[in-house]
C-alpha cells in the first residue's frame, strides 16, 4: 500500500469537521474526494500532507507511520497544492529553481528542460519563465504551482481544486499531464478535489464521498 | 566655575515660553495641536523633574542589590512596552520580550561596565543606570519593530511560507527569509543613526558631556562605545525575540501555527 490513513479525525473548537475518515491509495491510482463546500475536503488534504494536526487516527506512507518520518522528507514525497496557488515572489523560473535550494531536494539540480517540456503541454514557452508571478492570471499561477510540485518528483500529489481558475483547454491539458505523470512512475498516485463532476469522471479511477460528521448529524 | 553653567527653575520656565508660541500659532491657524502639545509638554516636564529627584537618590545608593533591582524594573518596563506596540500576540509573548530585552541589555551593559569603562564598584549607579537606560531604550525599539514585522510578514505571506513547507522545506527554511527581513527592519533605526552620526546629528549624550565641560575627544569616545553597545544589544535582542516567536509560530512538526496568534487593539 502506497498510502494509508485510518480513522482520521480533526476537530475545530468543539466541532468535529472530520471523523473516522479512511483514505487508501494504491500506486497508479487517481482518487477523487467528493463532498459539499465546507465538508472538510481541504482540511482532509492538509491533514494528509501534515500541514494540519489530525486529532485522531493514523497515517502511513510506504507502510511507515507519519511519526517515524522527518516531516520535511515526508512532505517532499506527498505534496499538497493549495486551492489558491501559493507562489513565491520573483519570476516563474525563480519559483521552479528555488525548490532545489531546499535541503530536501538539494541533491537534485534544477532541470530547466524538463520544466520547459511540461510548460509546452500548456502551450507556454521560454518567455513564460521570465514572467513575474505577481503578473500571472489565476490559471497561469495554477500551472506554475503544478509544474513546481511535479518537479520535486513526489509520490503522492494532493490536488485541492487544481484547475479551478484554468480555462477549458488548460484544464484538459492539466488533467492529461497529471494522468500521464501518475502512470509514468512506479510509485505515484494523486488525490483530487473538484467541484466539476465531469472532471471527476475524466480523471478519477475511484471516488470517495466525504459526508459531514457530527455537524450534519445534529 | 565647575565646568558648566547651571540652569535654575526660572530659566527652565523661560524655555517653556517657546511652547506658548507654538500654542498661539496653533490657535490662530486652528491646527488642533494645542491640547496634545500641552499635554505632551506637561508630561515631559513632570516626568523629567521626578526622574531628576529619583536619580539624585539613586546615585547615593551603595547597595548592589538595590541598583540591580532598579535595573530589573527598568528592563521589565522596556519588555512590556515592546510588546504593547504589536497588534498580534501569542502566549508567552511577554516572557519572550522580557528575556530578550533584559538578556541582551544586561549582557552588553555588563560587558561595558566591567571590561570597557571599568567602573569601581561595578554597580556604581551614576554609570550603570544611564548606560543601561540608553541601551534599553534602543533595544526596546528594535525588539518592537522586529517582532511586529516578523509576525505581520508571516500572516501576510502565510501562503508562501506554507508553499515552502508543502514542498518539503523545514520550518527554518520556510521562516528564514522572514527572520532576515524582521532583523533588517529592527536594526534600521540603529544603523540609520550610526550612518549620519556626527554629520547630520550630534548625539544627545555626547552633546551633554561637552556642555558639562568634558573634553570633546573624551565625549566622542564615550559616544562610540555607547553606539557599539546599542547596536550589539539591539541586534541580540531583536534576534532573541524573533527566535522565540519563530519557535512559537512553527511547531516541531514543521507546521505554521498562526492559530496561536490573537489580535488585540492597540
Amino acid at each position: 500500500m502506497l498510502f494509508r490513513a485510518t480513522g482520521l479525525g480533526r476537530r475545530l473548537g468543539d466541532a468535529w469537521i472530520l471523523r473516522g475518515v479512511d483514505v487508501q491509495l494504491q500506486a497508479g491510482e487517481n482518487l477523487a474526494i467528493l463532498g459539499t463546500t465546507g465538508a472538510g475536503k481541504s482540511l482532509l488534504l492538509r491533514c494528509l500532507a501534515g500541514l494540519d494536526v489530525a486529532d485522531e487516527g493514523q497515517i502511513a506512507l510506504n507502510d511507515r507511520p507519519l511519526a517515524e518520518w522527518p516531516m520535511p522528507s515526508y512532505r517532499a514525497r506527498i505534496v499538497y497544492l493549495h486551492q489558491r496557488p501559493a507562489l513565491w515572489e520573483g519570476t516563474v523560473e525563480d519559483n521552479l529553481r528555488a525548490v532545489f535550494c531546499l535541503a530536501a531536494h538539494r541533491s537534485r539540480g534544477y532541470d530547466r528542460s524538463q520544466g520547459l517540456r511540461r510548460l509546452a503541454v500548456f502551450e507556454r514557452d521560454e518567455a513564460f519563465l521570465g514572467k513575474a508571478t505577481a503578473q500571472l492570471s489565476g490559471g497561469e499561477a495554477e500551472i506554475v504551482a503544478l509544474i513546481r510540485a511535479l518537479s520535486v518528483e513526489p509520490s503522492v500529489l494532493l490536488l485541492d481544486e487544481p484547475t479551478a481558475s484554468m480555462d477549458a483547454a488548460a484544464t484538459r491539458q492539466a488533467e492529461k499531464l497529471l494522468k500521464r505523470w501518475v502512470c509514468d512512475g512506479p510509485n505515484r498516485a494523486s488525490v483530487w478535489t473538484s467541484h466539476d463532476a465531469n472532471q471527476v469522471r475524466r480523471v478519477a479511477g475511484r471516488t470517495q464521498k466525504l459526508t459531514g460528521t457530527e455537524r450534519s448529524a445534529s | 566655575m565647575n565646568g558648566y553653567l547651571q540652569i535654575g527653575y526660572g530659566q527652565t520656565a523661560i524655555a517653556g515660553l517657546l511652547i506658548v508660541a507654538n500654542l498661539a500659532l496653533s490657535a490662530a491657524l486652528s491646527l488642533g495641536l494645542g491640547r496634545r502639545l500641552l499635554v505632551a509638554s506637561l508630561r515631559m516636564s513632570v516626568q523629567l523633574l521626578l526622574v531628576g529627584l529619583v536619580l539624585e537618590w539613586v546615585f547615593t545608593l551603595e547597595d548592589a542589590l538595590l541598583v540591580l533591582a532598579l535595573a530589573v524594573a527598568m528592563a521589565a518596563m522596556a519588555g512590556v512596552a515592546a510588546v504593547n506596540r504589536t497588534r498580534r500576540r501569542f502566549a508567552g509573548i511577554y516572557w519572550s520580550s522580557l528575556v530578550s530585552v533584559s538578556g541582551s541589555s544586561f549582557f552588553v551593559t555588563g560587558l561595558a561596565l566591567l571590561g570597557i569603562v571599568r567602573v569601581e564598584p561595578w554597580f556604581e549607579p551614576q554609570y550603570l543606570i544611564p548606560l543601561l537606560g540608553m541601551v534599553l531604550g534602543n533595544t526596546l525599539n528594535s525588539i518592537s519593530l522586529s517582532l511586529d514585522r516578523f509576525v505581520e510578514s508571516l500572516v501576510q505571506r502565510h501562503d508562501a511560507v506554507e508553499a515552502t513547507l508543502t514542498l518539503g522545506g523545514s520550518r527554518w527554511e520556510a521562516a528564514h527569509e522572514h527572520i532576515r527581513d524582521a532583523m533588517r527592519v529592527g536594526l534600521i533605526p540603529t544603523i540609520n543613526s550610526m550612518m549620519v552620526m556626527g554629520v547630520v546629528s550630534l548625539p544627545g549624550m555626547m552633546t551633554g558631556q561637552i556642555l558639562a565641560g568634558a573634553e570633546p575627544g573624551d565625549a566622542v569616545r564615550y559616544q562610540i562605545v555607547i553606539m557599539f553597545m546599542i547596536a550589539s544589544a539591539a541586534a541580540l535582542g531583536a534576534f532573541g525575540v524573533v527566535f522565540f516567536a519563530y519557535r512559537r509560530l512553527f511547531d516541531h512538526h514543521h507546521r505554521l501555527r498562526l492559530d496561536r496568534l490573537r489580535q488585540v487593539d492597540v
